[in-house]
């Protein structure tokens, strides 16, 4: 897959000549076939992503941000407009090449951990490096490097089933970093897990962001956790309907912000 | 939080890896993905493994018998055609025609010996007799032939020589005896110059036979005492001494191609002989022991043939068996598959690893097989009157087959697991 290379890239959006964006999804479109006809769950999303951001979505259940995040981490595919990644339009890539590219370029981390119960900590957190194809000595370091990054260096031996909820996810977000991606992604991380243990799991992707320059972007339904981000953008009903600094579009609550979510 | 540590640097952005360095951990997945599973692994294998044994067995027993089969037809003298007295009997076979009357006789054997391409034409009969040596008996088969009955079962003394033509027709007290009747009568001493008496009559020991082991059927042939002919019609045999009548000529053929032709001059030679009308059946039989030898080849190879297909059927319900549990594995594993793909598994990548699982089992399967058919063959063995032969070319094809049904069979769940789209298997 040509590209240029990962370099780091500067510690979030400086000042200076833009640099080019990671992410641009031009009018993208997702309809979902069922017997009722066809749902439109994404009606057109427009969003440019520059590396190094921290961004939240928000928006009510069932409005399209499982979905945007999907597309976006190259699980699924649109079924119209244009999805560029590093400048690269993944509706001309081929399924190694899509596979490829969420290997190396895109880390994701999931509301419900995802881990291989099967595998111990340390070789959930190799197992994107196997893909990678990385020697078996250089998965284990890297892998042992990283659980260490998210404060579990003395649990790589043992079995998702032995830890706790945030434990298990700092293994997921270690196993999503595992081959160092530019891009982050998280659909509601903290979904799962107390306050506690969620403002931990925060706190972590905000060091990856400032202190690594990762890319990261997730979703949640929690302001407070919108409000730790640099960008929040506001979905409802499958169209971006705000997108800006969090001071000001959580101080707007959009005619989306219904109460069962700011109950949640 | 901790202090921050820098994180690992990132994969050079390499193009994709392709499949071979996958190849070593996704072994290792199989592995322990089967040792996960080990009841169900097990039962699964089952079919592989009483397949993969079934055949090993069978090819074991067949090897054996066909081994035996050539040394009994080497043993007895290759190119033998063996003539009896008596009409030829349904069922045919070996049989001296017992309760017939002699038909043939020493004149019979000579003018056969002078037929072309004829080496050699021994006559002899044979009875059962208890066989004296000092304080010592044995009960044991005696043969009563010409030198060139040494010719014909191509057997010549290893110690002591056989009797000369001028011994037989003299009459000469002579005896030449296999090692079994060697070791019963005279034990570890040398039976050589020693004296034997048969039906009451005494013969000196001037050969021993070599040993011949056993033949079809699990005969000792090592247990035979061999005497001129006519000593034995004019001593042992008593009536008929003068008319010189035999049960068996036994005829050694220049080559094989020959017995046809050599067997078709014989019928002619004695119906002439005889004075047989056109009319008359023959009152002699000729049996060819070469191709009674191919023939008892060709139906211990067809039976071998016969279970090695039940073998290669049980093979086929094994593959069947690993298909349906791959299937289910894929059904409960769907969500493992959308994970893999999440983090950048190709599709290419999780056949590999459903089709390394399928032939893990078909393999591992076929190695216990192999194990459990060579036990069996061990144990047959034993019970056989003949020793099973596993050959490696045999446990080579076992598991070049067994690959094969595992490829075959693990195909499609594989594929199955493949074509997953990583969204649908992540919700799944
Ligand atoms: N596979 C599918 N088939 C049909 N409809 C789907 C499918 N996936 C999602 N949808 C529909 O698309 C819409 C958007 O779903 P999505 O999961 O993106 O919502 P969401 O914003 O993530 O909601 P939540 O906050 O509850 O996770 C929903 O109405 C949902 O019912
Ligand atoms: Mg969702």
């Amino acid at each position: 897959m040509p590209g240029p290379p990962v370099s780091p890239p500067p510690s979030g959006p400086g000042p200076g000549p833009r640099p080019r964006p990671l992410l641009v999804l031009e009018d993208i479109v997702k309809d979902y076939a069922s017997e009722a006809g066809s749902f439109r769950a994404l009606a057109g999303v427009s969003l440019t992503v520059n590396p190094g951001e921290f961004l939240a979505i928000m928006g009510p259940s069932g409005s399209g941000k499982s979905t945007l995040m999907n597309i976006i981490g190259a699980l699924d595919t649109p079924s119209a407009g244009r999805f560029l990644i590093d400048g690269e339009d993944t509706s001309a890539m081929s399924e190694p090449a899509l596979a490829h590219l969420r290997n190396r370029a895109i880390g994701f981390v999931f509301q419900q951990f995802n881990l291989l119960p099967r595998l111990t900590a340390r070789d959930n957190v190799a197992l994107p490096l196997v893909y990678a194809g990385v020697p078996a000595r250089e998965r284990r370091a890297r892998a042992e490097a990283l659980l260490a990054r998210v404060g579990l260096g003395d649990r790589g031996g043992s079995r998702p089933s032995q830890l706790s909820g945030g434990q298990q996810q700092r293994v997921a977000i270690a196993r999503a970093l595992a081959v160092g991606p530019r891009l982050l992604l998280a659909d509601e991380p903290t979904g799962a897990l107390d306050s506690r243990t969620g403002a931990e799991i925060l706190a972590l992707f905000k060091a990856l962001n400032r202190e690594n320059g990762v890319t990261v972007i997730l979703v949640t339904h929690d302001p407070g956790v919108a409000a730790a981000t640099d960008r929040v953008v506001r979905i409802q009903d499958g169209r971006i309907v705000d997108d800006g600094p969090p001071a000001r579009v959580l101080a707007t609550p959009g005619p989306a912000a219904s109460p069962e979510v700011v109950a949640s | 939080m901790n202090a921050p540590l820098p994180l690992a640097p990132p994969v050079a952005r390499a193009p994709a890896p392709g499949v071979a360095p996958l190849l070593g951990p996704m072994l290792a997945e199989a592995v322990a993905a089967l040792a996960a599973n080990r009841l169900r692994s097990g039962l699964t294998m089952l079919g592989m493994i009483i397949g993969v044994a079934a055949v090993i067995l069978m090819l074991a027993i067949g090897n054996g018998v066909q081994g035996q089969v050539q040394r009994s037809i080497a043993a007895l003298g290759s190119n033998l055609l063996i003539v009896n007295s008596g009409a030829a009997r349904t069922g045919g076979g070996f049989s001296q025609g017992a309760g017939s009357r002699p038909t043939l006789t020493l004149d019979d054997a000579e003018a056969i010996a002078r037929l072309p391409d004829v080496i050699a034409a021994a006559p002899s009969s044979g009875f059962t007799a208890q066989v004296v040596a000092g304080p010592t008996n044995w009960l044991t088969q005696v043969t009563t032939s010409t030198p060139a009955w040494f010719t014909v079962q191509n057997w010549y003394p290893e110690d002591g020589r056989a009797f000369s033509a001028m011994e037989e027709r003299q009459a000469a007290r002579v005896a030449v005896i296999g090692q079994t009747v060697a070791r019963q009568l005279f034990g570890a001493s040398d039976p050589l110059g020693e004296l034997l008496r048969v039906r009451g009559v005494t013969f000196t020991v001037i050969g021993v036979l070599p040993e011949r082991g056993q033949g079809i059927g699990g005969v000792d042939r090592d247990d035979v005492v061999v005497l001129p002919l006519t000593a034995s019609l004019r001593l042992v045999q008593g009536g008929g001494a003068f008319r010189r009548f035999v049960r068996t000529i036994s005829v050694a053929v220049a080559t094989p191609e020959a017995m046809p032709a050599v067997e078709q001059a014989i019928t002619e030679l004695l119906r002439r002989r005889h004075g047989l009308g056109p009319r008359e059946e023959n009152d002699f039989s000729i049996t060819n022991l070469t191709a009674v030898g191919q023939t008892f080849q060709e139906t211990t190879g067809a039976i071998s043939l016969l279970l090695g297909a039940i073998g290669g059927i049980s093979l086929v319900v094994g593959g069947i068996g690993i298909m349906n549990i791959m299937l289910v594995s894929v059904t409960e594993r769907t969500r493992e598959i959308g994970i893999r793909m999440a983090l950048g598994a190709p599709r290419a990548a999780i056949r590999l690893q459903f089709l390394l699982e399928a032939l893990m089992l078909s393999l591992v399967g076929c190695a216990l097989g192999v194990l459990l058919g060579t036990g069996l063959s061990l144990l047959a063995s034993q019970l056989l009157p003949f020793p099973t032969i596993i050959s490696p070319a045999s446990v080579v094809a076992a598991f070049a087959i067994s690959a094969a049904i595992g490829i075959f069979f693990g195909w499609y769940p594989a594929t199955r697991a493949a074509r997953l789209s990583p969204i649908e298997a992540l919700r799944s």
